[in-house]
């Protein structure tokens, strides 16, 4: 959770708010990196673009003129800078980051596994990259095909009974899912009855967000001693006035609800949406398909589980699957095999081949009445759904269910390597994470999790997701993923005894901590109550 | 599992510490009743055979020979150098800079990209980015819902038809009304959005006015006159920008905007069949705190080194949870990325080439349909980089030059039934006279 507003608090709670030179202090700042602005000189060059021909000038001029009044009097102060200037800068920036192709990066539910590099080969291919969103759909029946192939498979590998790609992620899914529960519940004449929506008390903070951006209520239901959702407590709560329940399964501390059945048939008494928060899927591969389990509807991170690279915070792709009584409502227009037997075509692509005569094509406006529409302009993130049907396709459907295998073995690898060390609040067998506790630390060292996590920066490890799930106090959350190799896993056990021994011996050197990083703890307090979000070109009084 | 890094040994160690005796042991708490009865995904394939596969998709893919469909996505030059910067594993294989110490490169490629974004738009404050143009556009109507404290929107007809959809979307879920206001499109019109037809629709319940500027049918619209008519009922003006014509058309902010937004796919972005593109929004810093998304800030640490991290949190969902001004949580990181190094990378100067090119050789191209006699422009108003033009005949002959690999422009009857015969043709800098030439001959071979 929120390493920044933690950062704040903790800091002026322990008086070490005190050591961050003040901004206003009058002396100028260290730099790393200048900004790019300041390479900037009047007249430097990168890109040149040509003239245009003298008939163009000439006929062009008998077109009607822009209005005086529409144009602009000064020319934006983008920066001027030569090429290699431009590519210095933004590579020396990118060695400031820490990344998956540097190093471990254990990020609690966000599946930082391995972006294999054949993705990358994949999207970048002129036929797609250069395939443009409005293209008539006989330009673009490959497009067309692999959306609608990938659909074909997450289908398979969800269980449910169809896919929309549009959202651009895991939220984008989630408000698409709230969406249509609304408009499922008004064709049911009960849009106006049914005003609440359900989420445990372990739930991301998307899930709450979008159950208000749609308009309903939130109503938190508290988790069980074993770190399930309570069932007593969810049923006294659902009543005819639930729209939905959001749910995630394995839940954010690691842990399969193992009485999901009963939550479904709860929540399908009063006849609400059992929606599932499909952010922890790699851990159940093969194993466990929603659909088929009877949720009504779920999104997927392509960003996640199909090892499309996280660019930094984005961009990913968070398609839903639905069951049948969503359907109607999918957002529109779909990819559809307009022309063509199913089967034979899914034979042919699993064979490699294209079949003769099946065309692809978008749904016609209005062929499906009840669609909340679209979500967003043209059918998704493409790019990232070219990754994700490279990625299936590579691990087949036996790698798939390796990939959770391992991801799960690694997640419990850990669990027993460092229950020494942490309280471990939920001590049983876990899924794709484990979720620990630094409370220990806290109370015996004044070491808090955030310290946990700065020491763990110098070990050239990504922390953990720290303060998440907010259930359990001083949270340290890990998700190895499948790809991280046993000395990896063993090197970042050995660091966590390391600074949980230090935390003993010299817990001063812990709140001390990053010491090797390009920077060290930052003002996050004072970034908030002087927000300077863009560069003020020596101007005094920008924001 | 193609990636997987263990071996048998590796296995047993594992197993063994875990105290179990099969991987299958460590899923006994699924319960049987709902384990997977099936999972039908095809085998495995090599690198070679995925090669495969991929080439064979991508091969089905016809792209014209020459173009003239923007409709929302233009084909512009992506300069080598922007790929490199976003080819950067650094940056590629990073997630959101939760850990600031270690995530710099990110966040001040960010507060760069801020920067440029109030640059362009003449505004106080920009967002790290949004999903695409029409999601930005979406979130700044429930934005200025929530500043005015009002529940309807206004939005011209002349907004792109794509946008105007996701604004309903996103507006059914609160039960926010949306009026439209009909911009002048009937045989003689401007093509724009009148600003009495606004105000006619303009009342103090209404919370913003959304216009395009240039609107989808690339017409130059009086934004100046919309955001008096919006303002004097106390709504705000959502102005949606294309980002390159900002180079020559005045920035939103000088006009009296008070959010704008862009789809960024114009900065260095591919085509990609729609995605992933970036949403730009910006808006005044009294505005801030209801302004959805992530926002980098400059600081310093306790030795005085300068940098950057995520602030002003408590707007989102993981502080604020069910009070947060959006869900947004994952956006669009590497193609800001791309749309930084793509300013960076053409400068003023460049942009604004890009700008004039890009209109001249629309004009080129609406000026050489006329001289024909093959066309006319449907409107009236002046244009920036895509017009409006009436082919008769257009429907078979858009089809018949595709067979020739030329894609004459977005048939406009597909959104708007009452135009009839018109197509919209957008140029950028990449159509060349020989692109405008070829369309003029196929055209004429097509009478
Ligand atoms: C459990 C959970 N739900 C939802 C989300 C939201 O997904 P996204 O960031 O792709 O919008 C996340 C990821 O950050 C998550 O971890």
């Amino acid at each position: 959770m929120s390493v920044a507003e933690r950062a704040g608090t903790v800091a002026d709670a322990s008086g070490r708010g005190a050591a961050f030179a003040s901004p206003s202090a009058g002396e100028a700042a260290t730099v790393v990196e200048p900004l790019i602005f300041e390479a900037s000189a009047p007249g430097r060059r990168a890109v040149r673009f040509p003239q245009p021909s003298e008939r163009a000038r000439r006929v062009a001029t008998g077109q009607p003129d822009l209005p005086a009044g529409s144009l602009r009097a000064t020319a934006p102060r983008l920066p001027e800078v030569s090429e290699l200037d431009l590519l210095r800068h933004f590579n020396r920036l990118s060695q400031l980051n820490h990344a998956i192709d540097l190093g471990f990066y254990p990020l609690g539910s966000c599946t930082m596994k391995y972006n294999p590099k054949v993705n990358e080969w994949a999207a970048a291919l002129p036929g797609f990259a250069a395939s443009h969103p409005v293209d008539p759909a006989a330009s673009s029946q490959g497009s067309l095909e692999l959306e609608w192939l990938l659909g074909e498979l997450l289908r398979e590998i969800s269980g449910f009974a169809a896919v929309s790609l549009q959202p651009a992620a895991g939220a984008h899914g989630e408000l698409t899912g709230m969406l249509m529960t609304r408009a499922y519940h008004r064709a049911n004449g009960q849009g106006e009855t049914r005003t609440r929506v359900l989420v445990p008390d372990s739930a991301h903070g998307t899930n709450p967000a979008t159950a208000s951006m749609v308009g309903y209520e939130t109503v938190t239901i508290r988790s069980n001693e074993r770190g399930g959702i309570d069932l007593d407590a969810l049923r006294a709560t659902l009543d005819e006035r639930t729209a939905a329940l959001m749910i995630t399964n394995p839940s954010t501390l690691g842990i399969f609800e193992d009485q999901i059945d009963a939550v479904l048939s709860a929540v399908h008494e009063v006849g609400a949406i059992a929606y599932m928060d499909g952010a922890n899927l790699n851990a159940i591969l093969g194993r466990f398909r929603p659909g088929e389990a009877g949720f009504d509807v779920m999104h997927f991170n392509l960003h996640k589980t199909f090892s499309t690279p996280h660019g930094g915070g984005g961009p990913g792709a968070g398609p839903v699957g639905v069951g049948e009584r969503l359907v109607p409502f999918l957002p529109g227009p779909q990819p559809i095999l307009a022309e063509g037997d199913p089967d034979t075509v899914r034979r042919n692509a699993w064979a490699g081949r294209s079949t003769p005569g099946a065309r692809f094509a978008l749904e016609e406006p209005g062929s499906r009445p009840e669609s909340i529409g679209r979500v967003r302009m043209h059918t998704g993130n493409f790019g990232m759904f070219v990754r994700a049907y490279t990625y299936i396709r590579s691990n087949g459907g036996a790698g798939l269910r390796a990939v959770s295998d391992d991801a799960v073995l690694a997640a419990n690898y850990l669990r027993v390597r460092l229950a020494d060390a942490y309280d471990l609040p939920y001590d049983r067998i876990c899924k794709h994470e484990v979720v620990f506790s630094g409370r220990r630390q806290k109370r015996a060292n004044g070491v808090t999790t955030l310290d946990i996590a700065k020491a763990i920066l110098d070990h050239g490890i990504h922390p953990p997701t720290i303060y998440f799930p907010l259930i359990v106090e001083e949270a340290l959350m890990i998700e190895p993923t499948e790809t991280e190799s046993l000395e990896t896993l063993d090197r970042f056990v050995e660091a966590m005894h390391e600074i949980a021994d230090r935390a003993g011996s010299d817990p001063g050197s812990l709140r001390r901590a990053p010491v090797t990083t390009p920077v060290g703890r930052l003002d996050e307090a004072g970034a908030a109550r002087r927000p300077d979000l863009r560069h003020a070109f020596g101007e005094t009084g920008a924001e | 599992m193609a990636y997987s890094p263990h071996t048998e040994a590796d296995h047993r160690r594992m197993l063994d510490a875990v105290g179990v005796v099969s991987i299958e042991d460590l899923f006994a708490d699924i319960p049987p009743a709902v384990r997977a009865d099936r999972f039908a995904v095809p085998p495995p394939l090599t690198e070679q055979e995925v090669r495969g596969e991929l080439s064979r998709l991508a091969g089905r893919n016809v792209l014209p020979r020459v173009s003239f469909l923007g409709a929302g996505a233009y084909r512009h030059l992506v300069p080598a150098v922007v790929g490199e910067v976003i080819g950067r594993a650094e940056f590629a294989t990073a997630y959101t800079p939760y850990q600031p110490e270690v995530s710099q490169g990110t966040l001040q490629s960010i507060y760069e990209f801020q920067s440029m974004v109030c640059e362009l738009t003449g505004m106080e404050v920009a967002s790290a980015s949004h999903y695409d143009g029409a999601t930005a556009t979406a979130e700044a109507a429930l934005m200025a819902c929530r500043l005015t404290r009002r529940d309807r929107i206004a939005v011209s007809s002349a907004v792109h038809p794509q946008v105007r959809e996701v604004l309903r979307t996103y507006c059914s879920g609160p039960g926010i009304e949306i009026v439209e206001v009909p911009a002048e499109l009937a045989e003689g019109g401007s093509g724009l959005t009148a600003p009495d037809a606004a105000a006619s629709v303009l009342d103090d319940d209404v919370a913003c006015l959304v216009a395009q500027q240039p609107n989808f049918f690339g017409g130059i619209e009086p934004m100046r006159e919309l955001g008096e008519a919006a303002h004097v009922v106390g709504a705000q003006l959502v102005a949606l920008v294309e980002p390159t014509s900002l180079a020559i058309l005045e920035a939103p902010g000088g006009y009296g905007a008070d959010i704008v937004t862009a789809e960024g796919q114009p900065l260095g972005i591919p085509l990609s069949f729609g995605g992933p593109y970036v949403g730009l929004m910006a808006a005044r810093m009294a505005s801030v705190r209801q302004m959805p998304g992530r926002l980098v800030g400059a600081t310093r640490d306790a030795q005085g080194r300068k940098g950057y991290v995520l602030t002003l949190q408590a707007r989102e969902q993981h502080i604020r949870r069910e009070k947060a001004a959006s869900n947004i949580c994952t956006n669009q990181a590497l193609c800001a990325l791309a749309a930084t190094a793509y300013l960076s990378a053409v400068g003023p100067d460049g942009l604004r080439e890009v700008a004039q090119l890009s209109m001249t050789q629309a004009r080129h191209t609406a000026a050489a349909l006329e001289e024909a006699g093959l066309g006319e422009r449907r409107f009236t108003a002046p244009y920036f980089a895509e017009v409006a033009v009436r082919v008769p005949g257009a429907a078979r002959r858009h089809a018949a030059l595709l067979e020739r690999g030329i894609l004459a422009g977005h048939p406009l009857w597909t959104d708007y039934p009452d135009l009839d015969d018109t197509l919209l043709l957008a140029a950028t800098e990449l159509t060349t006279d020989d692109d405008i030439a070829a369309l003029v001959d196929a055209l004429e071979a097509t009478r």
